[in-house]
């Protein structure tokens, strides 16, 4: 007799091939308002775990320290199969993180889906995390819905009436509106719009296990007064009963998130940048499985027994078990061993994997999140790189316990920097001393956590914060010259103008040495001057470089080296070797020696080096910090407490709002101050708080400080107490 | 007091009876091999024929710490130079320098590449345009400058000198073979049609030695032989004259139909 799991697994390997009949979506939402509770309880619903586990178990969390820590670290892959109006469909979901701390799981994830439920907790709101990731979601072309969660909670903690409670949603669906029309794609961000009456918006509580919309309530005449006197007599299992989460979320994804063979129509000309009227881009825009072969990793993890598993998705052609594919790249080949798709949690090994779904490949050794897979000798133009907004802002120091460890540790860091994108590794052989950055303190427990769990026993340094060096002053023209002396550079510089600095911070002007004029249209619509936005090198750490010499000999051929050095300047800076950044450098004049031996890297790095720093030094250089901005969410009782853990942390409250008994608390604090801040705030508030934090760039460090913590650094690097004076470098 | 003092072509013999008065009356004695270097001899033997110590100075010690002008200015320093000491180095700078300071200079020529290689080529000093230096290619770092440079000298009809860089700190003397190699893959990325495997070329080396290796032939056949120890020079002739022509066939084994 065939299984119930064979039987679900045939039904999927039949719907993978009938494309309107797939829906890819995410499940995105600020850190606590529900996702992975969401997540459970559609996989329960629809058979794929016990309804028992659900909900409690957060059956997503797969990870131990998911769960320990109640929150979810990886984006997870589930797929189930769900009936509607006498179809049945294919529903891929990835679940993704909500911490800042691993925001970049977020973009990639986007990048497979088609479509995303935005989940907001009732209570909280639009919060500032949920606008991120409808930001990411948008800019990769992904249509929402809107899922307002927890109104259980409104109903039975904040006492609101059943008017208050549709005056709530009201406001939360125009806000979310509001983001849409201005983060979508021009042509989309009306059609885009959530509309109760069309039942793009649910309502309802994840955690009870119920959900509604309105063509739901015109169905089975429920209305609001119904739902709220289910809650209030505490009655919610009845509710769930008649009208189940699973039912109405998925039934809202069937109805208005696109299928792959709709919604690739329109995203493949946005994240693909090749000829779409090539053969490779008529397959992708017609999710044709018998094209060539174009897939995009989005995910890479290792499985214990495995190995390297890539998830990604499927845009055109077939993939084959066993077949060989190529990395465009880093111009790979490689034989993969299996292909395979999700059931449940599960990972279930096909044949092959069409056009339009999301794969797992076993054995695709070296992929790298945002690689572009296609088949060997029909090489295609790469997706669009993946954009991660935030950057790492905390470092520690890791070595291992043991030194028989010291070649294994090293395997498992390029691992972890493999597998999590935004973690930065620093691998440094000669001392064993290894660095690892992320985006906070939390961040990087996980990580040492997940070595640990490799079998590689560490230990860490206390966190380093990581600055940044710039300028508030101008100089120039400042002379840099070659040992030699026959080589000159003269460079003028300043701070880059804010909007410019914004363009490169969210990716609308891309950072890279830059080869055609693509640019500069849009550098000058943001104002830089025509004949500087013509001549744009580099843009490199949010900080340009602009040739404004004419007709110079050899120029040309030290091009190259002057970036190189350029580059080498920013990344370890005068003050004390942390990054610079935010800087304009206009280079004004060289003079080059004639002969390619006397100007060759010996002479143009240093030159260009010293240029730059004694211009920097010349220029009121300063020391920026990393700032998060910090949500706390806590029972009026304990407002004053957890303020005051703000306020002694030289954090900076900006805003304060009460709601019923809770209060909300929105604050901005350096980073060096939020270490211990978690076990700090659970006893400041007794553990009734909820908190959020989210990188909110570089500021500042204020001037008492300034020379403690430069000293501080420069001791900590082995270099001299001070940094040197522009003499120093341009003598 | 500051000499510059240029130790010519290849063997400690080679500096002038003047260079080995002003060396022998000197306090400190420096050398920098990184623009040329000597290969007929040894620091021992240049001490011994001078009856000085000899310090041998990195590019760093010269150009950034001044160790030779520091020193000068209360002592009597003598800085050598392979070949001719202001010719294809970057000195004059501290020329400049030391003027600056107040300190005396005195320059003591000896023979340099730039005649040596002219006159044993048997092609005319007159008729040479710009030199070059083919450098070891590095990362970003590619110059395609010698090839058009020989170029724009073509066009004036004028005969090209091409040095071969010189990695004295690293043991590296680019080689005839070498620098041939380069100005090919130039021509592989330009096609302009100036180095071709039918090129002539004329391949030096060791001048100033007793068996210096002079050698005239299409690029095919020079890139295939051995020309034995460093210093390697390269000559792309423009059009010859009747006697540079039948120069290069008898005493450089050039092909005879390049006489015409
Ligand atoms: N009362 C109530 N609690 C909920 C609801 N949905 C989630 N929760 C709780 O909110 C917390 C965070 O939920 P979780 O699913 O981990 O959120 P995530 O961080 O978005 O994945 C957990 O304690 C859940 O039990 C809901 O509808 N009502
Ligand atoms: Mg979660």
């Amino acid at each position: 007799m065939v299984s119930r799991r064979d039987k679900m697994i045939n039904k999927i390997k039949e719907l993978m091939y009938q494309p309107e009949f797939i829906r890819n979506i995410g499940i995105v939402a600020h850190i606590d308002h529900g996702k992975t509770t969401l997540s459970d309880n559609l996989l329960a619903g629809a058979g794929m775990i016990s309804s028992e586990l659900a909900g409690d178990q957060r059956f997503l969390d797969f990870d131990e320290q998911e769960q320990a820590r109640g929150i979810t670290i990886d984006a997870a892959n589930v797929s189930m199969v769900h009936d509607y109006h006498d179809d049945e469909y294919l529903i891929n979901l990835i679940d993704t993180p909500g911490h800042v701390d691993f925001g970049g799981d977020v973009t990639r994830a986007m990048r497979a889906v088609d479509g995303a439920v935005v989940v907001v907790c009732a209570v909280e709101g639009i919060m500032p995390q949920t606008e991120t990731v409808l930001r990411q979601a948008l800019k990769e072309n992904v249509r929402p819905v809107l899922f307002i969660n927890k109104v259980d909670r409104l109903i039975n903690e904040l006492k609101l009436d059943a008017t208050e409670l549709q005056n709530r949603f009201v406001k939360v669906i125009a806000s979310a509106n509001k983001l849409i029309k201005n983060m979508a794609p021009e042509e989309l961000k009306d059609k885009w719009q959530v509309r109760v009456e069309d039942g793009s918006v649910a309502f309802g509580s994840a955690y009870h296990n119920w959900a509604i919309n309105v063509p739901i309530m015109q169905e089975t005449e429920i209305n609001f007064n119904d739902i709220y006197n289910y809650c209030k007599d505490d009655n919610q299992k009845e509710l769930a009963d008649r009208v189940p989460i699973h039912q109405v979320l998925l039934g809202m994804v069937v109805e208005h998130l696109p299928s792959p063979d709709v919604s690739q129509a329109y995203r493949v000309p946005a994240i693909w940048s090749g000829d779409l009227e090539s053969e490779e881009g008529q397959t992708m825009i017609k999710t044709n499985p018998d094209g060539p072969l174009a897939v995009m990793v989005t995910d890479v993890s290792i499985d214990k027994h495995a190995g390297e598993i890539a998830t990604g998705r499927v845009y055109g052609g077939t993939l084959e078990k066993g077949s060989e594919i190529f990395f465009v790249g880093s111009h790979g080949k490689n034989r993969i061993q299996q292909v395979g798709v999700y059931m449940g949690p599960e990972r279930v090994n096909t044949d092959k994997v069409p056009a339009g779904n999301i794969v797992a490949i076993t054995g695709a050794k070296n992929a790298v999140a945002g690689e572009t897979i296609c088949d060997v000798g029909r090489k295609i133009k790469a997706f669009e790189g993946l954009e991660h907004i935030s950057e790492p802002v905390v470092t520690v120091a890791v070595e291992a316990k043991n030194t028989k460890d010291l070649p294994k540790l090293i395997e498992v860091l390029r691992q972890v920097g493999k597998e999590d994108p935004t973690v930065k590794v620093e691998i440094n052989e000669e001392t064993g001393e290894h660095l690892i950055s992320g985006m906070g303190e939390l961040h990087l427990e996980i990580i040492a956590y997940r070595i640990n769990e490799k079998g590689v026993e560490i230990e860490t340094s206390e966190p380093i914060v990581v600055y940044r060096e710039a300028i508030s002053g101008t100089a120039g023209p400042v002379e840099g010259k070659s040992p030699n002396k026959h080589n000159r550079f003269y460079i003028e510089i300043e701070p880059l103008d804010d909007e410019i600095f914004q363009a490169i911070q969210d990716g609308s002007i891309k950072e890279g040495r830059v080869k055609g004029k693509e640019m500069a249209a849009s550098l000058i619509e943001l104002g830089l001057p025509k004949d500087q936005a013509r001549k744009v090198w580099n843009v490199y750490r949010r900080s340009i470089f602009v040739n404004m010499t004419r007709g110079i000999q050899y120029l040309d051929e030290i091009k190259e080296l002057l970036m190189e050095g350029f580059e080498s300047a920013m990344d370890d800076g005068p003050i004390a070797k942390e990054k610079v950044m935010g800087i304009k450098i206009k280079l004004m004049d060289a003079k080059i020696h004639e002969d390619a031996v006397h100007r060759g890297p010996a002479q143009v790095l240093p030159a260009i080096r010293k240029a730059v720093y004694g211009s920097l030094m010349m220029a009121e250089p300063t020391l920026l910090e990393p700032i998060q901005k910090v949500f706390i969410n806590v029972p009026q009782d304990y407002m004053g407490s957890s303020t005051r853990e703000i306020q002694n942390r030289r954090g900076q409250i900006v805003n304060m709002s009460q709601e019923g008994d809770m209060a909300t608390v929105e604050s901005k604090v350096p980073v060096a101050e939020m270490f211990g801040f978690a076990g700090d705030i659970r006893s400041a508030a007794e553990g009734r708080c909820l908190w959020s934090t989210e990188n909110a760039g570089f500021e500042r460090l204020p001037r008492e400080l300034q020379k403690i913590i430069i000293k501080e650094i420069r001791d900590r690097k082995g270099l001299s107490p001070e940094p040197y004076g522009p003499d120093h470098y341009l003598g | 007091m500051l000499y510059f003092i240029g130790l010519g072509l290849y063997d400690e013999k080679d500096v002038s009876l003047k260079g080995l008065e002003a060396l022998r009356n000197s306090d400190k004695v420096y050398v920098e091999f990184y623009t040329a270097h000597l290969f007929g001899t040894t620091i021992s033997s240049l001490e011994k024929i001078m009856d000085r110590k000899v310090e041998i100075l990195s590019r760093k010690q010269v150009e950034e710490e001044e160790i030779p002008l520091k020193n000068a200015e209360s002592n009597k320093v003598a800085f050598l130079s392979a070949g001719d000491p202001l010719i294809a180095t970057t000195h004059a700078d501290m020329m400049i320098e030391a003027k600056k300071r107040g300190i005396k200079t005195r320059v003591i020529h000896s023979s340099s590449i730039l005649s040596a290689a002219p006159g044993i080529s048997g092609l005319q000093a007159y008729k040479f345009g710009k030199v070059t230096t083919i450098p070891f290619p590095e990362k970003n770092f590619f110059p395609h400058s010698p090839y058009l440079l020989i170029k724009n000298n073509l066009e004036q009809n004028a005969h090209t000198l091409v040095l071969l860089d010189i990695r004295a700190h690293e043991n590296r003397y680019m080689t005839i073979n070498q620098g041939l190699e380069y100005l090919l893959k130039v021509e592989d990325t330009l096609n302009e049609g100036i180095i071709t495997k039918n090129t002539l070329a004329i391949g030096l080396a060791r001048a100033g030695s007793e068996e210096p290796v002079i050698r005239a032939d299409i690029i095919k056949k020079l890139i295939k032989e051995d020309f034995g120890g460093p210093l390697h020079s390269i000559i792309i002739p423009a059009p010859l004259h009747i006697v540079e022509a039948e120069y290069l066939v008898a005493i450089a084994g050039a092909p005879e139909d390049i006489i015409n």
